[in-house]
């Protein structure tokens, strides 16, 4: 009884990843907010660290004073299994975090704002290149409207037919978690569809 | 001029690390880590910073958690983390990231804790 797990348990746990992007004020942290067991984390990281696997920051040390804000929020799914919601910084100067955020991201949501559909080109664009992470995008019903049909938003973003689009609302707890459902759901369809062989 | 004194650190964060900025443990942000004996006292060599790291992981947490409760930059908690683990002082858990077919069963597991929690 009690918080003390055994050594076992503990050493048994493993973490997982998803990754919330999209334009500035589309909803990612209220996403965030909507579906984490804690209270999503704002973290400060300078641009240096959160890249050093991958730049060489030698010869451009003028990058080392960066800092950069990100969010995440936690969900533990079962015993052993902790899923991070990380949101990507919204504003596009800050591109460069995020192959150090997407890394051995299991998946990403890309939040959208109809009324601001332009503000997620960024966004899609990175995605879509980025075939090895499945995507959905989730388009936020800020008001309880759309003004666009998924179908229409997947034509104006040249969204590839596959990607879900799935219309939700951030603030709302259930909805948000089914875009996660579907996210998994998604990942769990891309992964047996792409299984191509490798050396 | 006091405001100033609240500055924790004026010390580069590289000093800690010796000027390493890469960790040699598969080590990303949502990657778990464990004191590998909460009930050791930690070495007398190590930095506060390790020991502050040592203690806190007493309780599984993740990188980012680390870095956000002791507020160390990532690259620097990555790195002295990578150290603590080369000494076998923590234990850094497996991370899922779904790239390998076989990792489909603990996505599954995912979906299945996603739905008990949002239905």
């Amino acid at each position: 009884m009690g918080s003390n797990d055994s050594s076992n348990d503990t050493f048994s746990k493993m973490s997982t990843k998803i990754v919330i992007a999209g334009g500035f004020g589309a909803g990612k942290t209220t996403l965030v907010r909507s579906v984490s067991e804690i209270e999503p984390v704002t973290t400060e990281a300078l641009m240096t660290d959160a890249s050093a696997a991958h730049d060489d920051i030698t010869e451009t040390p003028s990058k080392t004073t960066t800092t950069v804000a990100m969010d995440f929020g936690r969900l533990t799914l079962d015993q052993q299994l902790i899923m991070y919601m990380f949101g990507t910084p919204g504003q596009a100067r800050f591109w460069f975090m995020w192959d150090d955020l997407v890394r051995g991201a299991v998946g990403a949501v890309i939040v959208a704002d109809p009324r601001r559909l332009a503000d997620c080109f960024d966004a899609v664009d990175y995605f879509e290149q980025h075939s090895r992470i499945p995507y959905v995008v989730g388009l936020n019903k800020f008001d309880g409207n759309l003004d666009y049909t998924p179908e229409q938003v997947r034509e104006a973003l040249e969204i590839s037919p596959e990607v879900p689009i799935l219309p939700f609302d951030a603030r709302n707890r259930l909805e948000s978690g089914n875009v996660l459902k579907d996210l998994l759901t998604h990942a769990l369809a891309y992964e047996k569809s792409d299984a191509e062989p490798v050396g | 001029m006091s405001y100033r004194r609240k500055r924790r650190s004026r010390i580069r964060p590289y000093t800690f690390t010796g000027g390493r900025t890469r960790s040699r443990h598969p080590l990303m942000v949502q990657t778990l880590v464990s004191t590998a004996d909460p009930a050791a006292q930690p070495p007398r060599n190590l930095m506060p910073e390790s020991e502050r790291i040592l203690s806190l992981c007493r309780e599984t947490r993740s990188v980012a958690e680390i870095s956000a409760e002791l507020k160390i930059p990532l690259g620097v908690t990555q790195v002295l983390l990578s150290d603590l683990a080369d000494q076998g002082l923590v234990y850094i858990h497996p991370t899922i990231t779904g790239h390998s077919p076989s990792e489909n069963q603990v996505l599954e597991r995912a979906l299945r804790g996603l739905e008990r929690l949002f239905q």
